[in-house]
Parts: C-alpha cells; sequence; structure tokens
C-alpha cells in the first residue's frame, strides 16, 4: 500500500514523458488527477491508521543490500503519516495553480510528480540509505525545477542551492556511515537503529556523529547559520516550486531531527540539546528581524520560514533538556513541533501560492510597487489576510497551536530562550501587518486596478487555508495521531 | 602434466577468447573489402559475449590459482572479467568514428588486445607478470591515441608514450628489486619474504611498482597524461583509455596490498590513503574551470580514481573492502561509458557551451547525459552512489575518518563543474546542436539506466561480490 502510494506519481510522471502526442490541457488534468487520486490514498491511509498500536503502520520490509544490511523498509506513524498528508495536499494544490502554467508543462508536470514521490518515500523511509536516497533526489528535483522554471537570476541561486544542500546531504551520509558502523550488528535500519542505541555512553564518537547529523540536517532546515541558500532559492524559484520549497522540503530537514538524531542518539542529543535550544531562538529571532527589513515580498515569507523552523528547532532542543525530568513537557514541545511542521506547510505553502500571484499581476515582488490591491481584488485581499494571520500565530489557525504547545512545552526547560522566542511573534506581527498594509491597503499605486484571484488560484490557495482553520479550531483528529507517537519518542530520547 | 595443463587453460577460456579473437581478427581483416570489415565488430562482440557466459558459468567454483600460482581466478578477476567485457562491447558501440576507416581492423584488433592486458593485469599473481600484463595494457593504447594521424592525437600520443615508457621501465626495475630482496616474484613468496627483507630496498622497490600501476590507473602522481590523451584523441579513444586500464590497475593494487605488501612493516593503507586524497583533490580542483567537455570528463576519472584508492587503502581492514572496489568500478565504467557515448554522439559539441540547448533537439540524450553526470556525483539511486557509500563505508571501518570527511567535501566539489555541464543542456536556448549519431546515442541510452540498474540492483551485486582475493 505504501509502495503504491509513494512510486504512483513518479510512474504517472513516466507516463507523461512516454507519450509525448499527449496535449497539454490532457497533461494538466492527468496531473491533477493523479494528485487527487494521491490524496486520497493518503486519506484512506489515515482514516485506516490507529494510533493506539504501538510501533508503525503499513509496514514493509524488504531485502534491497543485505551486504551492508540494509533494507526497502517502509511504515508510517504519528510523526509522518500528518507530513506525508500535507505533503499529497500541497502537490494537489500546487497541480491546481499550475492549471495556467504555459512553460514547457509536461516537463513541469513530470517533476512535480517526482518531487511528490520523493518526499512521501522520505516520510515513509524506515531505513537509512532509503531515508538518504530520497534526500539526495529532492534535491535533484528541485534543482531542476528553479533553474528550468526560475526568473532572471534562477541559474545561480538553483546552483547554489544545489551546493550548499548537497554538502549538507553529505554531512548526513557521514553520521549514517557512522552509526551503521557503531552497530553491532552492523545495519542502517532505523527502527534496530533505535532499539540497539548502538552510540550509548560513546563520548567522542556520538558527539562526531552527531555533529555530522546536525549540520546535514540544518541546512536543509534550514537554521541560521545555514540558512543562506534559502532566500536566493526561493525568490528565483516559481511559485509551485517555493511552495513545495517552504512547505514540503524544509520539513525534511526537521522531520529527519525527530525520526532519526533524536531517537538515535537519545544520549548525546540530551547532552547537546542546549546548543540546538541556542540554534533555534538564533533563527527565530534573526528569520524575523532580517524578514522585517525586506522590501520584497517573497524573501519576506522566505526569512519568516526561517523564523518559523526555529520554533520547531527550540521545540525539539527543549525536548531533549527535559526529557529524562519532565515527561509531559517533552511530549507536549515534540507534538507541537510536528504541529508545527503541518502548520507551517499549509500556511507558507499558500503564502508562497499568493505571492505568486502577485508577480503575475505587477510582474515583481517589490511591496513598494504595490498599493491599495484590496479595492480592485478583493479575494486576493482577504486571502493573504487570512494567510498573513495565521502565519504570525494568531488563534484559531493551526499556527497558535503549534506555537501555544511549542512555548508550553519549552517554557519549564528554558524559560529565557523561550522568553526571547516569543519576541519573535511580536516582531513577526508587525512585519505582516506592515507588508499587508502596503500592497493592500492605501491610495491604488498601479493604473487600471488589477484583477482577482481567477478560479484555478483560488481553488489551490483556498483549501490551505480552510485546513489551516481547521486544525486550529478542531486539532484534536491531528493532535491524536501525533501524541502517541510524541510519548513514544519521549521514551526513546529519555533512556 | 598435460591434462592439468588443459584444465587450467579451460580456466582461462574468457582471455583466451580475447586473444584468439585479437589474432583472428587481424588475419580477417586483412582479407576482407573495407566494407566488410564491420565483421570484425561483430566477431569482436561474440568473443566479449562468449567471455560473459565462460565467466557467468564458471563463478560458482571455488577460486582456484593457475600456472603454478601466478595467476588467481577468484571473485577479483571474475569482476574485473565481467567489467572489461562489457565495457568493450559499450566501447564497440561507440566506433561509428572509424567505420569504413581504412585501419578500422587495426581499432578493433588494439581494442580487444588492451582489454587482455588489463584482465591480466588484474589476476596476476606474480610481479614478472605484471609487468608483462602492463606492456600488453599499454602499448596498444599509444597506437589508438594516435590512430587520427592528426597532430593533436600524435602529441598526446608521444606524451603519454613517454610517461608510460619511462615509469614501465620504473615498474621493471622495481620488480627486479622486490624479487631479488624478496625471494620470489610469485606474491606467496614475496608475502613470505618481505617481512624480513630490509626496509629501505623494499621501500624503493614497491614505489617503483606503483609508478607502473598509477600510471595505468591514472593517480597522482602520474596522472599528466589523462587529460592530454583524452583530449587529444578521438573521442572513443578517449572513452577507452579513461575506463579499461583503471579497472585492471585498481584490481591489480588491491591484490599487491593485500596479498604481498598486508604483512609489511610499512604503512602502505597509509600511503594509499595519502594518494587517494591527493588524486581526488587535484582531479577536482582541476576539473573546476575546464571548458573543454573532454578535458573535464578526463579530470572527472581522475577523481574518480582517488575515490577508488579509498578501497585500496582499506584492503585487509574491511570486509567490505574488495566487494566495494568491484561494485564502484562496475558502476564507474557503465557510468563513464555512457558519458563518453553522449560525447560520441555530438562530435561537433566540443566546449561546455556548444552543448547549450542539448535538450531542445534531443531531449533524451540531455537526460542520458544528465543521468551519467549526476551518476558521476553519486546521487543515489545510481551505481556510483552504491559504490561511494560501499567505499565510503569501507575506508571509515578501516579508520580513515579524515579521508571519507575529505571524499565527501570532494563529492560535493564535483557537484559544481558536473553541473557547468548540465545546466546549459538543459536549458531550451537556440542550439547548433541538431543531429546524433545514432549508434553511439544507442549506447548512451542503454548505458544510463544501466548505471541506475547498478544502484538499484547493488544488493545482489554486492552479494556475488562478496569475497577474498586469492593469495597462493
Amino acid at each position: 500500500m505504501l509502495s503504491i502510494i509513494v512510486f504512483l506519481p513518479v510512474a504517472v510522471a513516466a507516463g507523461l514523458l512516454a507519450f509525448p502526442r499527449l496535449g497539454d490541457s490532457a497533461v494538466r488534468w492527468t496531473w491533477i488527477t493523479a494528485s487527487a487520486v494521491e490524496l486520497a490514498l493518503v486519506l484512506g491511509l489515515w482514516l485506516a491508521y490507529d494510533p493506539a498500536t504501538p510501533g508503525y503502520a503499513y509496514e514493509v520490509n524488504r531485502r534491497w543490500i543485505p551486504s551492508v544490511s540494509s533494507g526497502y523498509h517502509l511504515g508510517v506513524d504519528g510523526l509522518s503519516l500528518p507530513l506525508v498528508a500535507v505533503t499529497a495536499v500541497l502537490f494537489l494544490a500546487c497541480a491546481i495553480y499550475s492549471l495556467r502554467q504555459t512553460q514547457r508543462i509536461r516537463s513541469f508536470a513530470a517533476l512535480f510528480l517526482f518531487l511528490e514521490t520523493v518526499c512521501l518515500g522520505l516520510f515513509v523511509s524506515l531505513d537509512l540509505i532509503l531515508f538518504f536516497v530520497f534526500f539526495d533526489l529532492s534535491i535533484v528535483g528541485m534543482y531542476f525545477v528553479i533553474a528550468g522554471w526560475g526568473h532572471r537570476g534562477a541559474a545561480r541561486a538553483a546552483l547554489k542551492f544545489f551546493l550548499y544542500t548537497f554538502v549538507g546531504s553529505l554531512a548526513l551520509l557521514l553520521g549514517f556511515i557512522g552509526l551503521y558502523l557503531s552497530a553491532e550488528p552492523h545495519t542502517f535500519d532505523i527502527a534496530r537503529l533505535a532499539e540497539q542505541n548502538p552510540l550509548a555512553g560513546q563520548g567522542v564518537a556520538g558527539t562526531l556523529v552527531l555533529l555530522a547529523l546536525v549540520v546535514g540536517l540544518a541546512i536543509k532546515t534550514p537554521t541560521v547559520p545555514f540558512h543562506t541558500w534559502l532566500p536566493p532559492a526561493h525568490t528565483e524559484a516559481p511559485a509551485a516550486g517555493s511552495a513545495i520549497l517552504a512547505g514540503v522540503l524544509l520539513k525534511l530537514g526537521t522531520y529527519g531531527f525527530v525520526r532519526i538524531a533524536m531517537p538515535l542518539l537519545p544520549d548525546t542529543w540530551r547532552r547537546y540539546a542546549w546548543v540546538i535550544v541556542i540554534v533555534g531562538v538564533l533563527s527565530v529571532l534573526y528569520g524575523a528581524l532580517v524578514a522585517l527589513a525586506q522590501r520584497d515580498f517573497k524573501r519576506m515569507i522566505a526569512y519568516t520560514s526561517v523564523n518559523h523552523m526555529g520554533y520547531i528547532i527550540l521545540a525539539i532542543g527543549a525536548a531533549g533538556l527535559i526529557a529524562t525530568s519532565n515527561e509531559q513537557a517533552h511530549d507536549l514541545a515534540v507534538a507541537g513541533a510536528v504541529t508545527q511542521m503541518v502548520s507551517h506547510g499549509l500556511i507558507t505553502g499558500a503564502l508562497f501560492l499568493l505571492a505568486g500571484v502577485l508577480y503575475e499581476r505587477g510582474h515583481t515582488y517589490d511591496m513598494g510597487s504595490y498599493g491599495g490591491l484590496a479595492a480592485s481584488a478583493p479575494r486576493f485581499a482577504g486571502l493573504t489576510a487570512i494567510a498573513a494571520f495565521a502565519s504570525l500565530g494568531l488563534p484559531g489557525f493551526s499556527g497558535f497551536i503549534a506555537e501555544f504547545q511549542i512555548f508550553t512545552g519549552s517554557l519549564g526547560a528554558t524559560p529565557v530562550a523561550t522568553a526571547l522566542a516569543f519576541l519573535g511573534i511580536l516582531i513577526s506581527a508587525a512585519l505582516f501587518l506592515r507588508a499587508y498594509q502596503r500592497i493592500f491597503l492605501g491610495p491604488p499605486r498601479t493604473a487600471g486596478g488589477t484583477t482577482d484571484l481567477t478560479a484555478p488560484e483560488a481553488i489551490s490557495i483556498a483549501p490551505l487555508m480552510a485546513l489551516a482553520v481547521v486544525v486550529g479550531l478542531f486539532p484534536r483528529f491531528l493532535l491524536d495521531v501525533i501524541e502517541p507517537a510524541a510519548r513514544t519518542l519521549g521514551d526513546l530520547v529519555s533512556r | 602434466m598435460e591434462g592439468t595443463m588443459t584444465q587450467e587453460l579451460g580456466l582461462l577460456l574468457p582471455e583466451i577468447f580475447l586473444a584468439a579473437s585479437a589474432v583472428l581478427g587481424l588475419l580477417l581483416g586483412s582479407y576482407l573489402p573495407r566494407r566488410r570489415q564491420w565483421l570484425i565488430h561483430v566477431l569482436a562482440a561474440l568473443a566479449c559475449l562468449a567471455g560473459l557466459v565462460s565467466t557467468v558459468l564458471d563463478w560458482p567454483e571455488p577460486s582456484t590459482a593457475v600456472f603454478e600460482g601466478s595467476y588467481s581466478i577468484d571473485i577479483a578477476t571474475h569482476a574485473t572479467r565481467v567489467v572489461v567485457l562489457v565495457s568493450v562491447l559499450l566501447v564497440l558501440g561507440l566506433t561509428a568514428d572509424v567505420r569504413g576507416h581504412r585501419r578500422e581492423t587495426e581499432f578493433v584488433v588494439l581494442l580487444l588486445l588492451s582489454a587482455l592486458g588489463t584482465v591480466l593485469l588484474a589476476g596476476t599473481n606474480d610481479l614478472l607478470l605484471l609487468g608483462a600484463a602492463y606492456l600488453l595494457a599499454s602499448v596498444p593504447l599509444y597506437a589508438l591515441t594516435a590512430f587520427a594521424k592528426d597532430s593533436p592525437g600524435t602529441e598526446a600520443s608521444l606524451k603519454f608514450y613517454l610517461l608510460g615508457a619511462l615509469l614501465g621501465v620504473t615498474m621493471l626495475f622495481g620488480i627486479m628489486l622486490l624479487s631479488g630482496v624478496g625471494g620470489g616474484a610469485g606474491y606467496a613468496a614475496l608475502a613470505g619474504g618481505i617481512p624480513d627483507a630490509p626496509k629501505a630496498a623494499v621501500a624503493v622497490g614497491v614505489i617503483a611498482v606503483l609508478a607502473g600501476l598509477l600510471f595505468k590507473a591514472g593517480a597522482v602522481p602520474a596522472q599528466f597524461w589523462v587529460p592530454d590523451v583524452t583530449q587529444g584523441a578521438r573521442p572513443p579513444v578517449g572513452a577507452i583509455v579513461t575506463t579499461i586500464p583503471k579497472i585492471g590497475a585498481a584490481v591489480a593494487l588491491y591484490r599487491l596490498v593485500a596479498a604481498p605488501l598486508g604483512l609489511a612493516s610499512l604503512d602502505w593503507p597509509l600511503l594509499f590513503a595519502v594518494l587517494a586524497a591527493a588524486t581526488m583533490t587535484l582531479g577536482n580542483l582541476a576539473a573546476f574551470f575546464q571548458t573543454d567537455v573532454r578535458r573535464l570528463l578526463a579530470y572527472s576519472t581522475i577523481s574518480q580514481i582517488g575515490y577508488l584508492l579509498m578501497a585500496v587503502a582499506a584492503a585487509g581492514r574491511s570486509t567490505l573492502a574488495l566487494p566495494s572496489l568491484l561494485l564502484y568500478l562496475a558502476a564507474y565504467a557503465v557510468t563513464n561509458l555512457g558519458a563518453f557515448a553522449v560525447v560520441c554522439a555530438l562530435p561537433a559539441a566540443r566546449t561546455l557551451t556548444d552543448y547549450s540547448g542539448l535538450r531542445r533537439h534531443q531531449p533524451w540524450l540531455a537526460l542520458g547525459l544528465t543521468i551519467c553526470l549526476l551518476g558521476l556525483v553519486g546521487t543515489p539511486p545510481t551505481g556510483v552512489f552504491a559504490g561511494k557509500l560501499t567505499v565510503f563505508t569501507a575506508a571509515f571501518d578501516a579508520g580513515f575518518v579524515w579521508l571519507v570527511v575529505l571524499a565527501a567535501v570532494n563529492t560535493a566539489a564535483s557537484v559544481f563543474y558536473y553541473l557547468r555541464w548540465i545546466a546549459p543542456a538543459m536549458r531550451s536556448n537556440p542550439t547548433t546542436i541538431e543531429h546524433a549519431e545514432p549508434r553511439a546515442a544507442t549506447t548512451a541510452y542503454l548505458a544510463a539506466p544501466a548505471s541506475i540498474a547498478v544502484g538499484v540492483l547493488a544488493g545482489p551485486i554486492l552479494a556475488v561480490f562478496q569475497g577474498n582475493i586469492l593469495i597462493s
């Protein structure tokens, strides 16, 4: 079942490339249909998932490279299932949003379907090598999206993105090899490594492996000081590419922390959790402050991503500090981190698509060139307002639930850091309000008004916001899935 | 005695097929009219296929050594045979360049002879045979380099020959010295004699022998010929010299380190680790700003040899060393030939800018090129990724953590120059390229999926390559 979900999109992509006679509109609708089928399958997965059962659901475990005991091991639990769902939702949204895409639609669709396979595959991987394969392929796929369909400076930005994240992935690979060799018998299997806890009590080796993993994942996430690839990549990427990059690809990094770094190196993680907390707080504040200084709307959203990822890093760092002392706070912080991943995926995905709409209208992201759009494009203005409020963590939206859990969970562990991170919310509130005012309120600056959202734009963006509201108002359906997994993680980390 | 001789010859069928087809090809070639010379290609392909079949049928047999222990038939020899024969088959798909040429037969015969030399290089357990195999693997390549009789080719050939002759003589000196102080030319005898021999003599002898093998492998400090030959010779010859001799040389180095040097008191693995580090770094740095695609590929092959030497450094210290070396060789050969196949398919495109807009008229060729180049980077799930993963693991296991870190940094840096080629090729600029040579293009379409298949099937392949070399 999981294998079908993972490989269906890439099969459709191969089909699109194999039948060049298919017209452009047929390609578009095939893409949308495939993404919708994918979402339906994931929905089925969710409905049939029982959070109470321990371990992994829908597990598949086949031999792959037995000489290094790496297997084709898939499975989902409460940490991965929500991310799988967000991935399916966002890819469908991008498929619909790209209905009006005209430039080389066939390759574009094939590339996105390929990326969907890669992202889903990563979230369900329970083997380090399999994880790495998907991790690296995500870089390749996104490189071609940015280089092929980006704006003017795309070639440079894509190169920077590739090189930077590739360095990260190789650091990750070093860490994986270290984990493999320290386990007895040697294995790349995540579940068996988690059982073994191979580096327990081995100070230097554990520290070095954790360092490699943290650097690799931090580059992907990205956190300060490894974030410099992100703003150019986001600014130059096409709207749908940015939405996937921010909504899904950044989660590959944070997911790696909760899936690999924390459970596989529990005592080392606890020992260095304070470093993680500091990195998290720095990301929160730096991301927010730099976002405040931006004039470019898309760049601003890119920096708020650094800010939002910072909350996740803060939460998992704090969780490491209190894993042994306060179980409840630990579980709360981890659940908050996972909820934040879901919430950020929905909200920032929507914001980047909205930035794409803005660019379509005015062919620039410079906020100074817009003004008073609310008069001529009320639906656009309304949706952006909702997204902005959701992003700054207003109650009633998913971001609030996530950040509330993160702060409550972390406060006991690191009161000072949490208080500092709290400032981040204030700053992001200020910057979103200012940006909104500049673009949508005040006297119109563009002659002849601006066309409002088209149907594909509205249909792709509005459901993302609706979901953010649903999670914000009725979070139980999501938390019921996440919380048992957070507890399991707590047991692993407190060993 | 007669009976065992015949039996031993029976174990050498792949080598015999290569030698016999070379001789037969030369004879046939002198009688066939020029338009029928393609028959020689068929003969060569049949010899390779027959060699592959006999290797595979022979595989389950336990490792044996023939001719009084001077030549071993073990996992390493079997694997080398398969990789070399498959490489020759792929190269035969690139030779449209010489079709109908006056010396078409010579081309194929020289290719077969150098392939035979490289297989012998890999299987030998004896310094004297090593010297002979070195010459057999080298001399045909000097001639092939100058095949077109144009000035870049002749110049490259001269350089190649002079360096090869110098290092060949050095190697012969080392062979003399080692067998003198070590009490014999066979590796088994050497393994017994070296620990008691004077250290300085052993050190000089080994370094002199290594000079020849490193020249064949195209590794630092004997890498100077690689870029000039690859750029100066015809593209199919470039494909040959950067692929086929390296396979035999790498396995020969491994054998040397694992068998007689494993017991020596000097720290040979460390020397190989340093050579590996220097080779990969130098290859990468030099490749950075190349504009000629063949020169770029030449430097990229140097860096690949650096990664391969990591497995040699890990010889005897990690059970994964030999399987990882063989897997990497197989993956590297297919992937490198795939990249060269694209170069051969577009003989007019010489620089990176010439590839601009390739995907417009040749989307599949552009895709094949992308797969092969990303494969050379080591992007999963291609074969070189599986090779790198296992080689890194072996080196890590052998205690060379610094080397693995350096290799990872080098890998990341290599992305830069491969992307300098991929990026223009995938753009949809107006382009001068419209026509591609069909046979070489077909080879690229075969090699690119094969390079992925080696990665996806890394499990079974590694299982087959599992084992030790035979010291007899």
